[in-house]
């Protein structure tokens, strides 16, 4: 039987898996693009494992708001790359190093 | 409970939203040419919010009346007083930026309405009393922001700044999210008064994990130690008009987020939370104060500066009593026209080209070729210290008087002695100005509304700023006094 703790075991693997895309990822942007998608999806999982869970329709509510606000970070995401692309000709982690730190 | 009422409870987000719609379609249409009369359209929006947001303020009104949508937003006088900053921090941005954009043929008609967009969503977070609202306002600010850092298309340093930014802005709000559906799935409810309920006696494991990630999440916005290392590189690289705005207006509204979910939705957890907020409040100031030694560019110092103001306002939090949120709000309000003053005397820092001045030694001699500036720059140094004669001083003092009345006098001591260390890079600064020889670098004039806002906000942090000490904490005390009647 398929319970509730086991939604939340995958959700926080795949949470997980995206704080380690961010930080451990030496190569791309896009990867860390693809990371904060991984995190905003398990949020979801979350959220509707416990909507279903719970019997409560407010979990699934606000899933949508997640998705709908993930697409709109995505966008935002992509055209501050696009810009950071054209200046520097390069979006590899290691040459984001412009200013110190 | 109707409609007509909640409708105009929310009126100063429908007047903010509805201006933005339309200046956008006026955007559209007149393109950038129109960008100077957007910024004016966008500040008269912004005086208009500000005016209906004045009265809850001053009547200050709590309870129940000020509640709409069922529990989701609370428009009470703690939300007014935050608000009255943040749209006053926007509206200031919006006057000194158009002269800096211009210079290097950036202004657009889209800046002023990320700034007005970027209000729109602070003023739901500080009226937010469900997990909704409070998700929805932090990301509409959130994603103007990133938009604003990355705004200098063609500076390398200005994308990179974005970048960084929206990186760890994502990030941060991940991990806000997963806090929120944590707490979310473990007490069954989104409403700040529901969670509240439920979290009352001992709190299990996975409600602790939820609230912990979502003020780690919090901690990220408001750039607290452990959660500060985006800040020195998005205020240095970041336009320095939006690194103002950064510096005001999302504090303001992070830091009162967090009070509200912190007291509200955690209100009965304070013993849980409390120890964190005591540690993240002293890394915060020794990380600031050490940080900052050392700097080059004035730009990244003041971000260490803000750290080190953000560890100093979360004593307040960390008392847990309505005295330590009005201490808060003072010193919000204190620092946000400090921080002003000090980046409005930044942009006035040009050379004769008119390209902004950022390195540090070029300040040497300032007292000499331009005293009016090197004053008010020193004001600003000095009241970031907290040395008396200043208004900072009246901020950090009633922040450390609320932990004294709260029995924290181990965090006051060790507040008080790392200030100290803080002193010694302002102070660095204000020899550099004043003894230092003339590096004679500094030039440019700046045009009248810069020097008219640098004089009113160096006015305010003068000593002269101590005839306001009365009005501002009566404001503070009843708005701290809406926070703790609804939690």
């Amino acid at each position: 039987m398929i319970g509730i703790e086991h939604y939340v075991v995958v959700s926080s693997i795949l949470f997980v898996l995206g704080v380690l895309g961010i930080f451990l990822n030496r190569k791309n942007v896009i990867v860390i693009l693809m990371a904060i998608e991984l995190i905003l999806l398990s949020v979801n999982i979350n959220f509707v494992a416990f909507s279903a869970f719970l019997d409560d329709l407010v979990g699934q509510v606000f899933a949508m708001f997640v998705l709908t606000v993930a697409a709109a970070e995505a966008a935002i995401g992509l055209a501050i790359l696009v810009t950071y692309f054209r200046g520097r000709g390069s979006i590899a982690v290691d040459d984001v190093n412009r200013m110190r730190g | 409970m109707d409609l007509q009422h909640w409708l105009w409870l929310i009126a100063p987000e429908e007047t903010l939203s509805v201006a933005g719609l339309i200046l956008l379609l006026v955007a559209a249409w007149g393109g950038d040419r129109a960008s100077r009369l957007i910024s004016i359209l966008c500040v008269a929006a912004l005086t208009a919010a500000a005016f209906l947001v004045a009265p809850a303020l001053c009547s200050g009104a709590a309870g129940a009346g000020t509640e709409a949508f069922y529990g989701q937003y609370r428009a009470d006088a703690f939300a007014s007083f935050a608000k009255l900053l943040i749209y006053g921090a926007a509206g200031v941005t919006l006057i000194v930026a158009p002269a800096f954009f211009d210079r290097v043929k950036a202004m657009r008609a889209e800046f002023p309405l990320l700034v007005l967009f970027a209000a729109l969503g602070m003023g739901l977070m500080v009226s937010a009393t469900d997990l909704l609202t409070l998700y929805i306002g932090l990301e509409l600010n959130s994603l103007s922001a990133y938009v604003l850092a990355a705004f200098l298309r063609s500076d390398e340093r200005s994308a990179e700044a974005g970048l960084k930014y929206f990186v760890l802005g994502a990030l941060a709000s991940g991990i806000l999210l997963f806090g929120m559906s944590l707490v979310y799935g473990f007490t069954g409810t989104t409403s700040f008064a529901g969670i509240r309920g439920v979290l009352g006696g001992e709190m299990g494991m996975g409600a602790l994990f939820g609230v912990i990630f979502m003020l780690s999440g919090l901690a990220f916005k408001i750039a607290a130690a452990p959660f500060h290392m985006w800040t020195p590189d998005v205020y240095e690289g970041a336009p320095t008009p939006v690194t103002m705005f950064f510096a005001t207006a999302p504090k303001v509204a992070a830091m009162a987020l967090t009070m509200r979910v912190a007291m509200e939705a955690f209100g009965a957890q304070a013993a849980a939370w409390q120890q964190i907020v005591i540690f993240a409040a002293l890394l915060s100031i020794v990380i600031g104060a050490l940080g900052a030694i050392g700097q080059a560019n004035i730009k990244r110092l003041m971000a260490y500066s803000s750290i080190n103001n953000v560890g100093f306002i979360l004593i307040g939090l960390a008392t847990v009593t309505a005295a330590g949120a009005s201490a808060m709000l003072v010193y919000l309000a204190i620092y946000v026209a400090t921080t002003l003053a000090g980046f409005v005397a930044i942009l006035l820092l040009r050379d004769e080209n008119g390209a902004p001045v950022e390195a540090i030694a070029d300040l040497s001699g300032l007292s000499r070729t331009r005293p009016w500036l090197a004053l008010a720059l020193a004001a600003v140094m000095f009241s970031l210290a907290g040395i008396p004669p200043l208004f900072g001083f009246w901020a950090k003092f009633v922040v450390f008087q609320a932990a004294v009345e709260a029995d924290l006098i181990a965090l006051a001591a060790i507040g008080i002695a790392a200030s100290v260390i803080g002193a010694f890079y302002y102070i660095k600064i204000v020899k550099i100005m004043y003894f230092d020889d003339a590096a004679d670098v500094v030039k440019g004039t700046g045009d009248w509304a810069h020097t008219a806002i640098l004089a009113l906000t160096t006015l305010a942090i003068s000593p002269l700023g101590y005839l306001l000490t009365r009005w501002i904490g009566g404001l503070a005390d009843s708005a701290a006094a809406a926070l703790f009647l609804a939690a």
